[in-house]
């Protein structure tokens, strides 16, 4: 209640309606988002369906100890975090060389073609990046072995070699997400007065220089933003790309397995609990300090996008 | 005035914007020539952008197997609806409430808000509460609830384009006419916030027409399935299509090299239709995103 509100004396029976109105909403919240909080406990408790959340017996920090002794702990933090950074780094310099040369394109007929198509991909589901993955690289109909049968090489069992994945997962994610990805630089660009380049034209500055000496530093805060906030979600991955694309193929967990399709095969496919929830506690909170510390470091260089 | 220079960069930018959308086109492509191959031909040449013989067989499969994608594209449609519709009114009526100024308590919401894009419990909690707790599994809730308002990040988009592009006198003036909150949001906030709306409301759709993770998580019961939820089914084994036949052929009769395309042609076809017709609200919604206070 602010007091340079006029209607600061008014009725409580005036808040009413606007209550109600926030209670499915809020109500929701509760249900999707803070019962499952409350449930985290689980990784400290041994899980029994039958007893449930909050009556399962406390294990002390067990499920802990067992998660670490097994080699799996080390594979998917390294790989979520390997893949994360791979994603962010690259996915900046694409996207941002790609939101520049889209600025070049004169006719704005052909621009806004070529968004259009470069946005499809964005709009499906893994699933389908699945399907169109495997007509490529299906071992026995899949275009790629058909190319390299014809050129008299041997054909490549792709969904059982680990080495070629870290490539074709960062290739995917970033064919997937390429059209999304710029727009955010692209409206920074189309944001920058011409009149910028209008005199720099004048003073005889080539389009490369215009590009490094005024687009580029021009797009600098909104680069750094990006990049801290995306680093707020490193230890989170995309559990299609990395669940549907490799097909969950054991052979591959090496470079595919990460902390979400570790956990989601503990708690579906060869249930095993303990790990599961352990591993996705730590996703939890070590996720909880990145965005506070990434928040306030965004804060002290933009504070309109911090989220708080 | 447009320097010859000035051209040479944007042919550059047309190579390279030309080139990212053959590469995105590409495999759309090949996925329904797939579709359209004739199985024998692809099971000895490999799918191909030249197939030697075409045939229908792979779509003739489907209309012979008819209600089972039927079924699954009507379950798809109802959760897409039904979803999005209850989406955006939960989330535009917990918007105004957040909207209005000096409501006692506000900061308290809206940080209770917030604090779920910080902190969240995760798969595990969120599976056994569904499943053990509140029993979604198996009905149609499970294809409906988990995805509903879209998270607090577009109750806020939605929540600051009340506060900032609404005049607030227009309100007062209702008000002072004796116009119930209710007919507030509904005849006057909703109307002028289209644009906004229109895009979470996209944006929802789609991710309720994508989904299938909760089909993953929650359905035993493949008569609940979405076209989603079959092609993972499919994906993960084709003999799906077997065990699920209605018409009772055995799996060594179906084209499963090209049937398996066609249902990702048939599952894809709807977005790729209206996409042209909704793009704009993609991008506007994010560059609305970047403009919150």
């Amino acid at each position: 209640m602010k007091k340079k509100k006029k209607g600061s004396k008014v009725r409580f029976s005036h808040w009413i309606p606007f209550y109600l109105m926030g209670v499915p909403g809020m109500l929701y919240l509760i249900i999707n988002n803070y019962l499952p909080m409350f449930g985290l406990q689980i990784a400290f408790k041994d899980f029994n369906y039958a007893k449930g959340i909050w009556g399962s017996e406390w294990c002390g920090l067990a499920n802990f100890e067992y998660l670490f002794k097994s080699n799996v702990a080390w594979r998917i933090t390294r790989n979520t975090v390997l893949y994360s950074l791979a994603f962010i780094i690259i996915g900046m310099v694409v996207n941002v060389t790609v939101a520049i040369l889209t600025n070049e394109i004169i006719s704005k007929k052909t621009k806004k073609f070529f968004q259009t198509l470069v946005l499809l991909p964005h709009l499906m589901s893994m699933v389908i990046v699945a399907y169109l993955v495997f007509a490529y690289l299906s071992p026995t109909t899949g275009l790629l072995n058909s190319i390299i049968k014809g050129l008299g090489g041997d054909p490549i069992n792709w969904y059982q070699e680990p080495k070629y994945w870290p490539f074709i997962l960062v290739f995917v994610n970033q064919w997937k997400g390429v059209g999304f990805g710029m727009i955010m630089y692209l409206s920074t660009i189309l944001g920058i007065s011409e009149e910028y380049y209008e005199a720099a034209t004048i003073d005889g500055a080539s389009r490369w220089q215009q590009i490094r000496l005024i687009t580029l530093p021009l797009l600098k805060p909104t680069i750094i933003t990006l990049l801290i906030l995306n680093c707020g979600s490193i230890f989170r991955s995309d559990f299609g790309l990395f669940f549907q694309v490799p097909q969950n193929q054991g052979a591959l967990y090496e470079v595919t397995d990460t902390i979400d399709t570790f956990v989601y095969r503990g708690l579906m496919l060869q249930p095993n609990m303990a790990m599961s929830s352990a591993a996705g506690f730590l996703q939890s909170v070590v996720g909880f300090v990145m965005v506070m510390t990434v928040n306030a470091i965004v804060r002290k260089v933009d504070k309109s996008n911090a989220i708080f | 005035m447009i320097t010859k220079e000035r051209k040479k960069w944007s042919i550059a930018g047309n190579i390279v914007l030309g080139f990212l959308a053959f590469l995105a086109v590409m495999p759309f492509l090949l996925l329904v020539i797939a579709s359209f191959t004739d199985e024998q031909t692809a099971i000895a040449n490999g799918y191909s952008y030249f197939p030697a013989k075409w045939s229908l067989d792979a779509y003739r499969y489907l209309v012979n197997e008819g209600i089972t994608i039927v079924r699954a594209y009507g379950i798809t449609i109802l959760v897409t609806v039904v979803g999005t519709v209850c989406s955006i009114l939960m989330t535009s009526m917990l918007a105004y409430m957040l909207s209005k100024e000096g409501l006692p308590g506000r900061k308290v919401l809206n940080f209770l808000l917030v604090f779920t894009m910080l902190f969240s419990g995760g798969q595990v909690p969120s599976y056994i509460i569904y499943a053990s707790v509140l029993h979604i599994k198996d009905t149609i809730f499970a294809l409906l609830v988990p995805n509903l308002m879209m998270g607090a990040f577009s109750v806020i988009l939605v929540r600051n384009y009340f506060m900032n592009s609404i005049p607030k006198e227009l309100l007062e003036a209702a008000r002072i006419d004796g116009a119930k909150e209710w007919t507030i949001l509904y005849k006057i906030v909703i109307p002028l916030s289209k644009p906004i709306i229109a895009t979470i409301g996209m944006m929802t759709a789609m991710t309720y027409w994508n989904d299938w993770q909760n089909g993953l998580y929650y359905l035993n019961d493949t008569k609940l399935y979405s076209i989603q939820n079959i092609l993972n089914a499919i994906n993960s084994s084709v003999q799906f299509l077997a065990s699920n036949s209605v018409t009772g052929v055995r799996f060594g009769d179906i084209p499963s090299n090209t049937v398996r395309m066609a249902i990702a042609v048939v599952g894809i076809l709807p977005l790729v239709i209206a996409y042209p017709f909704f793009q704009k609200y993609f991008v506007k919604g994010l560059t609305i995103g970047s403009v919150k206070g």
